[in-house]
């Protein structure tokens, strides 16, 4: 009882790690401008943490399987193209398809890393990787590899750009996202499933789980999560362009593992994600408002990664 | 014979694929199969081939290295600094590039075996810091590199392309002795088992940081030679390449989960991916289609390389690979 109490503990420290450092982030760039404290930044800051916040649950479901999902860039690429591309013909009925369209597209994509991971048991860092290579050349074969004509649709924009009472809709799509995981990964068999999986496949198999049925859900969710970040995005940009998710696989994985979840599978936290989306956001943020370098921003970015990372893997040797 | 074939049968039937692709490449090249083809062929197969060496050293001890490509990058940004004026100059910046790359493998080595942090995770932060490193020393690609030194190491010998000569230097010289080596077969035991290995009184550590200093190392020797070629230094060339080093790697039938491989097979491998994308250059196919059709092929060739997954005897084996 105690020990599981402890253990409890311990997983909520580790996922309160990135929401101190979003709080040193916010405080260290007050005392540079002032205006960081102001209501209207952080909720601007949010909601675009909102693009990484989504992108991240869906790499994080298929994290806590062991499993890691590359296609990220070119979901998200191919599901904003398609979305904006429908939504840009101006029928109704293939405007109102835009959202819907593009989520299918990346659970379908998710079917097909599936079948790779769980069918011929190709590790899943290859296998995503080769459909991330697919996915592209499709994109470059349909749009010519110029940026694709097309707008987003008035849904898309008001659920990236739009906001209620002061509240960013990216906000409340992000939340009621994670709630709806959430509530799938503690309260369905199929979420003790992947968690199960995540701590051990062949245990679970021999427990009598269609383990490829469980592969095949958690790299469909992910599919979808990563479109609609697409989806998100192309609403805030208002466009689609080539290799627009290029920029936030990295990010997006930092985001996850940062929040104490475990790469190799079976253990992490919904709060410590979110709070790593914030964390990046903000330090992003933070650095480009005071205009340091490129290069430096790199620098500065991946220290403190690896620094956290580091004080949380000796913080849990001690215990 | 038969049984040397048996055993290596992941690499024979690589080497076999190669074969046939670089047949069909050189006998529908338009300009034939002549020494500045080949060497042309050679030398963008080599820049890959290193990286996949690198990335071999990193998987073999179980620990993807994903800042290969920064490392190269690194490399290649201060070799475009260091690589010219008179020739004592010229051989202590060589030493420089090389120093720092095992550097950048030390660090991630560090990381991962005392700072416990998993490798995926380690290296993908260590990239950022590295590429950062890169573009402090060329905002934008510039810089020269000695011409005479460039030319030496990237056009032939009596025919050969020096590449290659290169390549088999490595495997005969550094490779094959090295895999005898107490070394060499703690590389291979930490991969397969890392506590039957542990327990058997391997430095297990010690080993594994060798293990990423090595994969710095010839990360360091790609960023080199990509300076050879291009005689500039680039910030921007890392995310191809450490993605392609994985893929070449498994097509070369290096096991991801550890202590599966060859050295051999990673140069295969390399050579295979870089191969299928200069035949598309030359393929007729319309450019747009060519990163779709590369793009299959890499997911089918992936897909052969664990069809024996359908020939497992027992359903439980399944999940140890």
């Amino acid at each position: 009882m105690t020990a599981r109490l402890f253990n409890r503990v311990q997983l909520d420290a580790d996922a309160l790690v990135p929401w101190i450092a979003s709080l040193i982030v916010i405080l260290v760039g007050a005392t540079v401008f002032p205006k960081f404290l102001s209501a209207g930044y952080l909720l601007q800051q949010l909601q675009i943490a909102s693009f990484l916040g989504v992108l991240a649950t869906g790499a994080m479901v298929v994290i806590l399987l062991g499993h890691i999902d590359l296609s990220i860039p070119w979901v998200l690429g191919g599901a904003a193209i398609l979305s904006t591309s429908l939504a840009g013909t101006g029928n109704p009925a293939l405007v109102a398809l835009a959202i819907p369209a593009a989520l299918a597209f990346g659970a379908l994509v998710g079917v097909i890393n599936g079948i790779g991971v769980s069918i011929f048991r190709i590790p899943s860092m290859v296998w995503t990787l080769a459909v991330n290579a697919m996915l592209l050349g499709v994109a470059v074969l349909n749009t010519g590899g110029f940026n694709p004509k097309g707008e987003a649709s008035a849904l898309m924009s008001s659920l990236s750009t739009g906001s209620t009472i002061g509240l960013p809709h990216a906000l409340i799509v992000w939340l009621c996202l994670c709630l709806l995981v959430f509530a799938i990964l503690k309260r369905t068999t199929f979420g003790r499933y992947l968690i199960a999986i995540g701590n051990s496949e062949k245990a679970t198999y021999l427990s009598g789980v269609e383990t490829p049925r469980i592969v095949f859900g958690a790299f469909m969710l992910a599919g979808a999560c990563s479109a609609l970040g697409g989806v998100l995005l192309a609403g805030y940009a208002n466009q689609a362009y080539q290799s627009m998710g290029d920029p936030y696989l990295m990010p997006t994985i930092a985001a996850v593992v940062i929040g104490g979840t475990s790469i190799l599978g079976g253990k992490g936290s919904f709060v410590g994600t979110i709070g790593g989306a914030i964390f990046i956001t903000l330090l992003t943020s933070v650095l480009s408002v005071m205009q340091i370098s490129e290069a430096w921003r790199q620098i500065i970015f991946g220290s403190i990664v690896l620094s956290m990372l580091l004080a949380q893997n000796l913080r849990r040797r001690k215990a | 014979m038969l049984d040397d074939i048996r055993t290596n049968k992941r690499e024979v039937i690589a080497l076999a694929f190669l074969v046939v692709l670089v047949s069909v490449y050189l006998t529908t090249h338009p300009s034939g199969p002549t020494t500045y083809v080949l060497t042309i062929w050679a030398n963008q197969c080599t820049v890959l081939a290193l990286v996949a060496i690198a990335q071999f050293f990193a998987v073999l001890v179980r620990g993807l290295d994903l800042s290969v490509g920064a490392v190269m990058a690194l490399t290649n940004t201060l070799a475009s600094h260091l690589l010219i004026g008179s020739s004592t100059s010229i051989g202590l910046g060589l030493l420089a590039v090389l120093a720092v790359g095992s550097l950048c493998g030390l660090a991630n080595g560090l990381a991962i075996v005392y700072g416990r942090i998993q490798p995926i995770v380690a290296t993908l932060a260590s990239a950022s810091v590295f590429v950062g490193l890169a573009l402090l020393l060329r905002p934008t690609p510039g810089g020269e590199i000695d011409f005479d030194l460039a030319d030496a190491l990237t056009l032939d010998i009596w025919g050969l392309p020096t590449a290659l000569v290169i390549l088999t230097v490595i495997v005969v010289v550094f490779w094959i002795p090295l895999r005898r080596t107490g070394f060499g077969l703690a590389l291979y035991a930490i991969g397969s088992s890392q506590q039957a290995a542990f327990q058997s009184g391997t430095p297990v550590a010690r080993v594994r940081l060798a293990a990423f200093v090595l994969a710095g190392l010839f990360a360091g020797v790609a960023g080199l030679f990509v300076s050879f070629i291009t005689t500039t230094g680039d910030a921007s060339i890392a995310p191809n390449y450490t993605l392609n080093s994985i893929a070449a790697v498994v097509l070369g039938g290096i096991a991801l989960r550890g202590g599966v491989g060859s050295l051999f097979g990673a140069l295969i491998g390399a050579f295979i991916l870089k191969t299928i994308s200069a035949l598309m250059f030359f393929s007729g196919l319309p450019p747009l289609a060519q990163p779709f059709v590369e793009g299959l092929i890499l997911a089918v060739a992936i897909a052969i390389g664990s069809a024996d997954i359908l020939r497992l005897r027992n359903r439980l084996e399944v999940f140890d690979r």
